[in-house]
């Protein structure tokens, strides 16, 4: 297990390293200049600026500076906000989109493996067919639409209620959270619903589940002992890879719902061309996502063992 | 022996021209039957129909829809489809003074036209002035009046002259009294007013929208040019502009799959074909590609490709596609080969002879041709989704160009007042990532080997 654990680990540091390289190389690529500004810029004054970036050195010089600037932590200074640091950026405003995230692929889960087993339960009956049509519309409107007309319909149930029963936008509280969670959510509970159904659809009809049937078992016994507990492990597998999507989608509602997180500060920047900024950003988001996959794959180490051995 | 005379008549020698009747069904090969199973999926022939149609709706409609999706109507300005188009033929306008008319409270002193809405009040009882409103919805209960259109600190001038971006349709107006020093009074007075579309004849002539243009008198009626599904905030026809939309979005949606489709199988069949220490290598790099943050460094390579925000074309948005996408199916194709490599017919075929590009041409990559069509198709929303995601944001096609994503995010600004500009694109790209997920369930269940021969 520890030798699993540590692979892991060391692939996710080369990961890791060559997404700081890509992304050194693609923005050193990046035709634009942001020191080009409406401000005057003397020769003199540019220089100062590109000396103290460090970007009047030779490029291989820079990336080895990079480099030991990263594994120091640090990601340097924005380049449009004044003295404001990428470090207290990402510590700011990470934890509002971690949040939003983690509270997402926890209703995304839970949703996906209950809407799934219900509508194998019941394939071809009715709650089959309204889940799967709902299932089908998740996975068909972009989200933005989802954002923007839940939102709208959230307005629409404050004013008739006369009260507020969630806020429609903004950030602070748990109801801030709900709703935009819950739209972040919706497309990766579509897809688990569907993954879940046709794992749960092959355990229903495998042979220790009749086995389990013949011996006389409660069928809800069956249902969280055997059928649950095996249909779930292809959900775990991709859980992984959807905790990436979920956090980067969730550009999207945080520009909808106003919410002060991590990627509208990325999306500004890189309209800005805010160089220092989207670099770090780019390398934390990287990071972390693949630190979340390796957890995710540890977990499903643990939970089923043939994976180890491979 | 007696022959019986019909016997003749009833039995004729079988001969060898007429087919004898067999147990077996006509043979069918591995495409015929997966189209016969493809036909008896309901829902995959619909989608396959929609699809069909959508390519229509792109590649034919400009023809038959000659409209130029830059061009502005300004007459016509944020119109939903469908509105009637008359309008009344009126005399140029000419500046109004003010003046006294007749009535109570607020109202109208002249008929509210799309040139000019002219009100007239009489002073509110304990007004020391009067702030003029206009909304496009009624006043409610948490008094949101609008907009401020002007602001009067004395009781002598009690008439105003509406002008600004009016358009045919219901506005709310309200005068609210002010107080001695400026703030408002819970005094007001509302009027409800309807617009009425108005043209003179000089903007007639110069719009092209009668034929006879001698015999045009104020009091006629003219017919407005004709937007089928209205037209968006800046009086573009939404019909061209989503046809010329569908032509961006449909190009990334499947440009960009069949390009990295393509590559992956390449990368795949090499690296599954070889195998060894290469293919080790060659996977350990899909690795690593499939790791990357996908719209972190679609948004990072897209500008790295190609100019900054607000100008970039389709071409960076394809190639940033293409160079994060591929590995999904080179690992695919490479399981698929390291599968096929071991079967029986391939070394039969080895032990004939064959070279290896025959047996890669011949046998391996159309074994592999079914999984790859199912990737295809599924590819195909994922990057239709990516694209109108980047343009939601800005990050996608730059302006005029219009695309689904962007048409969406324009729309969503106006989505209250006017909801056809979201309502049109964003039901576009639904439509298309629906018909693609159910035609690609379709061909997986099609062209799953396995299901061959169960009826």
């Amino acid at each position: 297990m520890w030798s699993f654990i540590l692979k892991r680990l060391a692939q996710g540091v080369i990961t890791v390293w060559f997404i700081a390289t890509a992304t050194f190389f693609a923005m050193h690529n990046v035709p634009g200049d942001p020191l080009l500004n409406d401000r005057a810029m003397t020769a003199a004054i540019r220089a100062n600026v590109e000396a103290k970036y460090g970007l009047d050195k030779p490029v291989a010089e820079q990336y080895v500076i990079y480099l030991g600037n990263l594994i120091r932590g640090d990601f340097g200074i924005s380049f449009t906000q004044e003295n404001r640091e990428v470090n207290d950026i990402i510590r700011e405003h990470f934890p509002v989109s971690a949040t939003l995230g983690i509270l997402a692929v926890l209703f995304a889960a839970a949703g996906g493996v209950l809407w799934g087993a219900l509508t194998a339960l019941y394939r071809n009956r009715m709650p089959d067919y309204v889940i799967m049509f709902f299932v089908i519309l998740g996975i068909s409107v972009p989200s933005f639409v989802i954002a923007a007309v839940s939102q709208l319909m959230l307005v629409g149930v404050n004013s008739a209620l006369g009260v507020t029963l969630l806020p429609v936008a903004g950030w602070g509280t748990l109801s801030h959270m709900l709703l935009p969670a819950l739209v972040l959510g919706l497309g990766t509970m579509a897809y688990l619903t569907r993954l879940m159904r046709s794992s749960m659809l092959e355990v229903i009809s495998s042979d220790y589940v009749r086995t389990a049937k013949a011996k006389g078992l409660p069928a809800a016994r069956i249902f969280t002992k055997h059928q649950l507990r095996n249909a779930i492990l292809p959900v775990i597998t991709v859980l992984g890879p959807s905790i990436a999507a979920i956090t980067t989608g969730g550009f999207v509602v945080e520009l909808v719902f106003a919410i002060p997180g991590l990627g509208r500060y990325f999306v500004q920047a890189v309209q800005q061309l805010d160089y220092t900024v989207i670099m770090g950003t780019t390398v934390f988001y990287g990071a972390f996502l693949v630190f979340m996959v390796i957890v995710v794959d540890v977990l499903y180490g643990l939970i089923d063992p043939r994976v180890r051995m491979q | 022996m007696p022959s019986h005379p019909k016997a003749a008549l009833d039995f004729s020698p079988v001969g060898t021209e007429r087919e004898v009747h067999t147990l077996s069904r006509p043979s069918l090969s591995y495409w015929q039957d997966a189209w016969l199973r493809l036909k008896a999926n309901r829902r995959a022939l619909v989608s396959l129909f929609l699809v069909i149609g959508l390519l229509l709706f792109t590649l034919v409609g400009p023809w038959l829809w000659q409209v130029n999706p830059a061009s502005q109507d300004l007459d016509q300005v944020s119109q939903p489809p469908g509105v009637d188009r008359s309008a009344l033929v009126v005399d140029p306008y000419t500046p109004w003074l003010g003046g006294a008319t007749a009535g109570t409270g607020l109202r109208l002193a002249e008929p509210a036209t799309t040139q000019s809405v002219r009100l007239a009040w009489d002073a509110l009882p304990s007004a020391r002035g009067h702030r003029v409103y206009r909304n496009l919805f009624p006043v409610g209960p948490e008094l949101a009046y609008g907009i401020p259109r002007a602001e009067f600190f004395d009781n002598s001038t009690l008439t105003f002259e509406d002008r600004l971006d009016i358009k045919p349709g219901t506005y709310y107006y309200t005068i609210v009294a002010l107080n001695a020093d400026g703030s408002l009074s819970r005094e007001t007075s509302a009027l409800t007013v309807d617009v009425q579309r108005v043209t003179t004849v000089a903007e007639a002539r110069e719009r092209g929208l009668v034929a006879n243009e001698a015999a045009l008198v104020p009091g006629d009626r003219v017919e407005l040019a004709l937007h089928p599904l209205g037209t968006d905030y800046l009086g573009r026809d939404m019909l061209a502009r989503l046809m010329a939309g569908a032509r961006v979005s449909l190009f990334i949606g499947i440009g960009a799959p069949l390009c990295f489709v393509l590559f992956g199988v390449f990368f795949g069949s090499v690296a599954g074909f070889i195998g060894g220490k290469t293919d080790q290598v060659m996977m350990r790099f899909a690795d690593f590609v499939v790791a990357l943050p996908f719209l972190l460094f679609m948004i990072l390579f897209k500008i790295a490709f190609g100019i900054g925000p607000g100008e970039s074309g389709v071409m960076p948005m394809l190639v940033a596609l293409v160079l994060l996408m591929w590995p999904a199916t080179a690992r695919l194709v490479r399981g698929q080969i390291l599968q096929i490599r071991e079967q029986g017919y391939i070394s039969a075929s080895q032990l004939l002879g064959a070279k290896t590009h025959y047996l890669i041409l011949r046998h391996m990559l159309p074994n592999t041709l079914g999984v790859v069509l199912v990737t295809l198709t599924f590819a195909i929303p994922s990057a239709i989704f990516t694209e109108a995601f980047l343009s939601f944001i800005g990050m996608g096609v730059a302006p005029p160009t219009p695309s689904w994503g962007s048409m969406s995010n324009e729309g969503i600004k106006t989505m209250l007042t006017t909801p056809h500009e979201l309502i049109f694109p964003a039901a576009l790209i639904s439509t298309t990532v629906l018909a693609f997920n159910l035609l690609g369930d379709g061909l997986r269940d099609a062209l799953d080997a396995r299901m061959r021969n169960r009826e």
